[in-house]
């Protein structure tokens, strides 16, 4: 579904350049569920970024279904209606009730009328049992319910992935456990992912694949059980090993 | 000039409904400051989008070049000098055949537009960078997520700024006279040149002033509360 080659990004500040991203290879199956694990600064959100252009790449190449979506020309409105995304910061927009977060998307696009948009966000909220809040404003809302409320607006557009950066990250402790809830939810019903994260449980728990990153490179990738229990390259090592402390 | 003040009073407003001066004089000062300041939140806005659009985009067209220097152009010029001279200008060269409440409306306009652009563009670029970047992720245009998502925050936060404009433009409208308006200020002059009597019309002009600034000012605190409440978390 999303193939990535060689991509290489590079971030120009008053600082000087810094390159994030050297020679990324990957190919993300659908169906197929992506944990994308590494140190900060390694380069995994902006990796992730990349995937829907919100970061440019500086070079290489991303196939989305087939599409080179890299290519000049793009409609890259387009591709992104098909790609959800989830925020650390869930960027919720806060002049909106949580209905209308939901539906203005779908409703501007012209994917559905406004009617079948304010069904479709009923159903969708009542699913993660937050119906009651379709008309509350995102400030009167916890952490978790409003990241839970970020999935099911991405949700809202019938995406064909989703694509989570550090979507607990921001989250009290208590309220990880109902986001990553959904989340695997949604890894049940067959949604393609791919998961930038700090919660190994859930990596180990749902993932199909894990990729390590470090420095720019992905060093590692194998199923969960043998990333977990058996890691080869020794950066992987090292921070497992400082996360298991 | 031994006339006592209930005599002057009488003199200054009552005589030959002379108080209709001020009415006058306050309905245009109105009129001018209401619809100048469409004007200037109109074209304001237009400005703030062409430079903060200059400023975000990676690969800067030619047409945006154009518009922005011109822009920066306008800025400049119009905050570089007095809005008496400007009001003049419009006046008695660029637009000597207009009806002149419609040459104030729209010199007032032009000049509330230089201030209410840099106002906007501070809201716009106060709205934080994940609001955009869900937008765009969304599938929404660049076009789309500035209407519905950026503009509507930006206008909130600014909501009580450009109140302050419309409280500082009724002010600045006072210096309309000079191309033979007759606002409230020239209507108490009007008064003054007819009876001799600066000290009555002057001041009443002036507390009117005041009043109404004092009671715009009381509500601008209730918008802010508002605000501020809806901020809570």
């Amino acid at each position: 579904m999303i193939s990535v080659k060689n991509l290489y990004k590079t971030f120009h500040n008053a600082a000087g350049s810094v390159e994030v991203l050297k020679g990324i290879d990957c190919d993300i199956a659908k169906g197929e569920k992506v944990v994308i694990v590494g140190p900060s600064g390694s380069g995994k959100s902006t990796f992730l970024r990349c995937l829907n252009l919100l970061e440019e790449p500086t070079k290489g190449q991303i196939f989305f279904e087939g599409q080179e979506i890299t290519a000049p020309g793009t409609d890259i409105d387009k591709v992104r209606a098909q790609m959800g995304m989830v925020f650390q910061h869930f960027n919720l927009f806060p002049h909106l009730t949580v209905k209308k977060n939901i539906t203005l998307a779908p409703v501007k696009l012209k994917l559905m009328s406004s009617g079948e948009a304010d069904e479709n966000a009923m159903r969708l909220l009542k699913r993660i049992g937050l119906d009651d809040k379709a008309e509350s404003y995102p400030n009167q809302l916890s952490g978790g319910q409003k990241q839970r409320i970020a999935i099911v607006r991405s949700l809202a557009m019938n995406p064909k992935v989703m694509l989570f950066d550090e979507p607990t990250s921001a989250l009290d402790p208590e309220m990880v456990g109902e986001v990553l809830q959904v989340m695997k939810e949604l890894a049940a019903d067959g949604m393609t992912m791919a998961v930038v994260t700090h919660e190994m449980g859930f990596a180990k728990e749902v993932a199909n694949r894990v990729l390590f990153m470090d420095e720019g490179h992905i060093l590692e990738e194998n199923a969960p059980e043998e990333f977990f229990s058996n890691p080869q390259h020794p950066r992987t090592r090292d921070f497992l090993s400082k996360l298991l402390k | 000039m031994n006339r006592s003040l209930a005599e002057r009073l009488y003199d200054d407003f009552i005589y030959q409904q002379r108080y209709m001066y001020l009415v006058r004089g306050l309905g245009n000062t109105i009129l001018i400051t209401v619809f100048a300041l469409l004007i200037g939140v109109l074209i304001g806005v237009l400005i703030a989008l062409v430079r903060v659009n200059y400023q975000q985009s990676k690969h800067k067209g030619i047409l945006l070049r154009i518009a922005n220097l011109l822009c920066g152009i306008y800025l400049t010029v119009i905050r570089g000098t007095p809005m008496v001279v400007q009001l003049m200008i419009m006046y008695f060269v660029i637009w000597a055949s207009g009806a002149p409440l419609l040459i104030a409306i729209v010199s007032f306009g032009l000049n509330s537009a230089a201030y209410v652009a840099e106002v906007i563009r501070s809201g716009i670029q106060s709205v934080d960078r994940g609001q955009t970047e869900a937008g765009r992720s969304l599938g929404l245009s660049s076009r789309s997520t500035m209407l519905y998502i950026i503009l509507p925050q930006a206008f909130k936060n600014v909501a009580p700024a450009i109140f302050n404009e419309f409280i500082v433009l009724l002010k600045e409208t006072s210096v309309a006279g000079y191309v033979g308006i007759q606002d409230l200020t020239k209507g108490g002059d009007i008064i003054r040149s007819i009876t001799y009597d600066a000290f009555p019309p002057l001041i009443v002009v002036a507390i009117v002033y005041l009043v109404i600034v004092i009671a715009l000012t009381q509500v601008l605190h209730v918008i802010e509360g508002r605000l501020a409440k809806s901020d809570l978390r």
